[in-house]
């Protein structure tokens, strides 16, 4: 249809109003989204890791215009959702679906799975008995399921073979774009390999290209060509996956990359292994959180945000080992970093 | 050995009789000893988990023996089974938010094990509690303490269940996916947490996970099991560097690794877990194994030793490694 970007979120920005009783009251106010912006071209998936409070699934549900942001825009294959009338909006969904993390919660016990896998195409309208019939067999058939399963009950099948039941609804109006929201990550791990495998497939012979929302590194590293990697409402580093991980620009993502078990080494605590680097910068007469340093593995205070989050600083300044007097003061913004396609959100990145 | 289980069986009642989730499970564990469990769902890995603290459900029955600091524990009273938890065995759930009760502050429910086990005053205990909030590495203690368990972060709440389970000193922590609910951040914080307190009182600990690399990183041993039976136990360096059963090196090749190519083919597991068979002959991952054979399906196959307490029960073991 157009040679532009598949998906292209520009400046996103959503507060969800607190319900201004009881102890959360205020730290609601902080905005799930702050202005987030990216694009993603056909063919190539892009991933977001991060956090849970990151706003991950709030983007999610506003690419997917299932909620609307306070200011901010989304255009799939250059169509902007927010200003299409309801009925278009309805059928420009159905170029995008969603997988959900759960797949008991998501397939309705009682149905069939024919009716299941069918009811993203009553939103197209005007679909024939037969052209479904056909559908929901070709969609059970590229999920590796038998067309003979539509006639089944969810609870027939086991949690891998649910999931996939919950793909093969996704595909069912061809669509272009599909959200995966932690797709895996309530599944064992070899079931996990046969759903990461069939969205692989989907990617290279149905054209399907992946906005994968996980917090499991090594699942997004496995799908997505590019990824974004989010800390309260912002992307704070965004690159070629792999390259990423492997040499993170900004402490947050390294303090993930970090945290992540690995088969080959313990997990750090914290920062742990940037002993020696804060003592070159003390060294060198920098200020350094050693508040953060010190305390290790201590858990950071969640919701109260320090006056420096809540004012023009770096939102990550309380949990950085490496923040410095200007990381308090002025926000960085996300800027491309020596070319290569990494952008990051630091004053200081790493090298 | 501070816990020496063999023969462990458990069988829980169903509509349709009696069903084994965990058959001839033999394990030790030594004083300030780190053992991992790992498996998928079904694997038995939490029953075996919940029979150490005496506390399968209704109707189950176990049998074979568990030996605690030399006392036997399958056939304990009730009674004297509530004196041992919480004081010499205690345990860590994965969701603090449903272990933990809602309605009573956090210091209170820490306090409750020591005025119970240690016939402390409330005033001592609240005091106390404070104490091992703050030694949990709770920002805080005291407000942590005054505040009901809604108000804390996971990650806090998962400490003060931590502080609520060392506060009699155990010997024996049992921690059922103690990270599994929890950001990645704030696990590799909980599990430095739980490695730091495990090497300054020398309290053994039963990591169970379904996840290998978090086993990986933080015990001595490991055991694998699936559909209620060890398949393969050892020293964690051997059994994930050099693994004797094919289930085990399964689980390793289903992982997406670090450094893998993008969208390369993961091995897969075909058919769907098995549920534990009970009594019946075989070995319960055959069929799904790629090494299976005739023999498989009909001997139970024998534990084979590798050395170093390198144990795998496979027909087959010698040649999982050289296939490798």
């Amino acid at each position: 249809m157009s040679e532009g970007p598949l998906l292209e979120v520009s400046s996103l920005v959503k507060t969800y109003r607190s319900p201004g009783v009881g102890p959360f009251a205020r730290k609601n106010a902080r905005p799930a989204l702050a202005g987030v912006s990216f694009s993603i071209e056909q063919g190539r998936s892009f991933g977001i890791v991060g956090e849970s409070g990151s706003g991950k699934s709030t983007l999610a549900r506003i690419a997917l215009a299932l909620d609307r942001p306070d200011s901010g825009g989304v255009r799939l294959q250059g169509r902007s959702l927010f200003d299409l009338p309801r009925r278009e909006l309805r059928a420009t969904r159905a170029h995008m679906q969603m997988i959900f993390q759960d797949p008991y919660g998501s397939l309705d016990p009682r149905q069939r799975v024919e009716k299941i896998v069918a009811e993203p195409l009553a939103a197209l309208g005007g679909v024939s008995r037969a052209e479904r019939q056909g559908r929901v067999r070709a969609s059970l058939e590229a999920v590796g399921l038998k067309a003979s399963d539509a006639s089944k009950h969810p609870h027939e099948f086991s949690g891998g073979q649910r999931q996939r039941i919950a793909i093969a609804r996704a595909l069912i109006t061809r669509p272009r774009l599909v959200v995966a929201d932690e797709p895996v990550s309530a599944l064992d791990v070899s079931v996990q390999a046969q759903t990461l495998n069939l969205m692989s497939d989907l990617e290279r012979e149905a054209g399907v290209t992946f906005l994968l929302i996980s917090h499991d590194l090594a699942v997004v590293a496995h799908i997505c060509e590019t990824t974004a990697v989010m800390y309260r409402g912002r992307i704070v580093e965004l690159g070629e996956t792999a390259a990423m991980f492997a040499k993170p620009a900004h402490p947050y993502t390294r303090e993930l990359v970090d945290a992540t078990p690995r088969l080959d080494r313990p997990t750090h605590a914290p920062l742990e292994q940037d002993a020696p680097i804060v003592a070159a910068l003390v060294e060198r007469g920098d200020e350094v959180n050693d508040r953060v340093y010190k305390l290790g593995a201590t858990e950071p205070r969640q919701g109260q945000a320090s006056r420096a989050e809540t004012a023009d600083g770096c939102p990550y300044v309380s949990r950085c080992a490496f923040a410095r007097p200007r990381c308090r003061e002025e926000a960085p913004v996300l800027e491309t970093k020596d070319g290569g396609g990494r952008k990051v959100a630091c004053h200081f990145p790493l090298d | 050995m501070l816990l020496e289980v063999s023969e462990l069986a458990v069988d829980v009642a169903t509509r349709r009789g009696f069903q084994r989730v965990v058959d001839r499970t033999s394990f030790s564990i030594a004083e300030g000893e780190g053992l991992g469990m790992v498996g998928e769902s079904g694997s038995g890995k939490t029953m075996t988990a919940l029979a150490l603290m005496g506390l399968t459900p209704e109707g189950a029955r176990v049998s074979g023996s568990i030996r605690f600091e030399g006392r036997e524990l399958v056939g304990l009273e009730e009674d004297a089974m509530r004196q041992l938890r919480g004081d010499r065995i205690a345990m860590i759930f994965q969701e603090p938010m449903t272990a933990l009760n809602p309605l009573r502050r956090v210091g209170a429910q820490v306090a409750e094990p020591l005025m119970l086990h240690r016939a402390l005053s409330k005033r001592e205990a609240l005091a106390r509690a404070v104490q091992l909030l703050e030694h949990v590495r709770l920002a805080e203690p005291e407000r942590a303490a005054r505040s009901y368990p809604f108000a804390l972060s996971g990650g806090e709440r998962q400490r003060a269940m931590i502080a609520m389970a060392i506060g009699c000193s155990p010997r024996l922590v049992i921690a059922d996916e103690p990270t599994t609910a929890l950001d990645v951040t704030v696990q590799a914080r909980i599990l430095a947490l739980i490695d730091g307190l495990r090497s300054e009182s020398k309290m053994a600990i039963v990591l169970v996970s379904h996840d290998l690399a978090v086993i990986a990183g933080h015990c001595d041993r490991v055991i694998v099991m699936y559909a209620g039976v060890i398949m393969e136990s050892g020293p964690v360096e051997a059994v994930l560097r050099e693994p004797r059963n094919p289930y085990t090196l399964a689980l390793l090749e289903a992982r997406p690794g670090p450094g893998a190519p993008r969208g390369a083919r993961l091995k897969t597991i075909p058919a769907a877990p098995a549920v534990a068979q009970g009594n019946s002959e075989g070995c319960p991952f055959a069929g799904r194994c790629a090494l299976t054979i005739d023999i498989c399906r009909k001997v139970t196959p024998p534990e084979v030793a590798f050395g170093a307490g390198h144990i795998s029960r496979c027909h087959r073991a010698g040649e999982v490694g050289l296939a490798r």
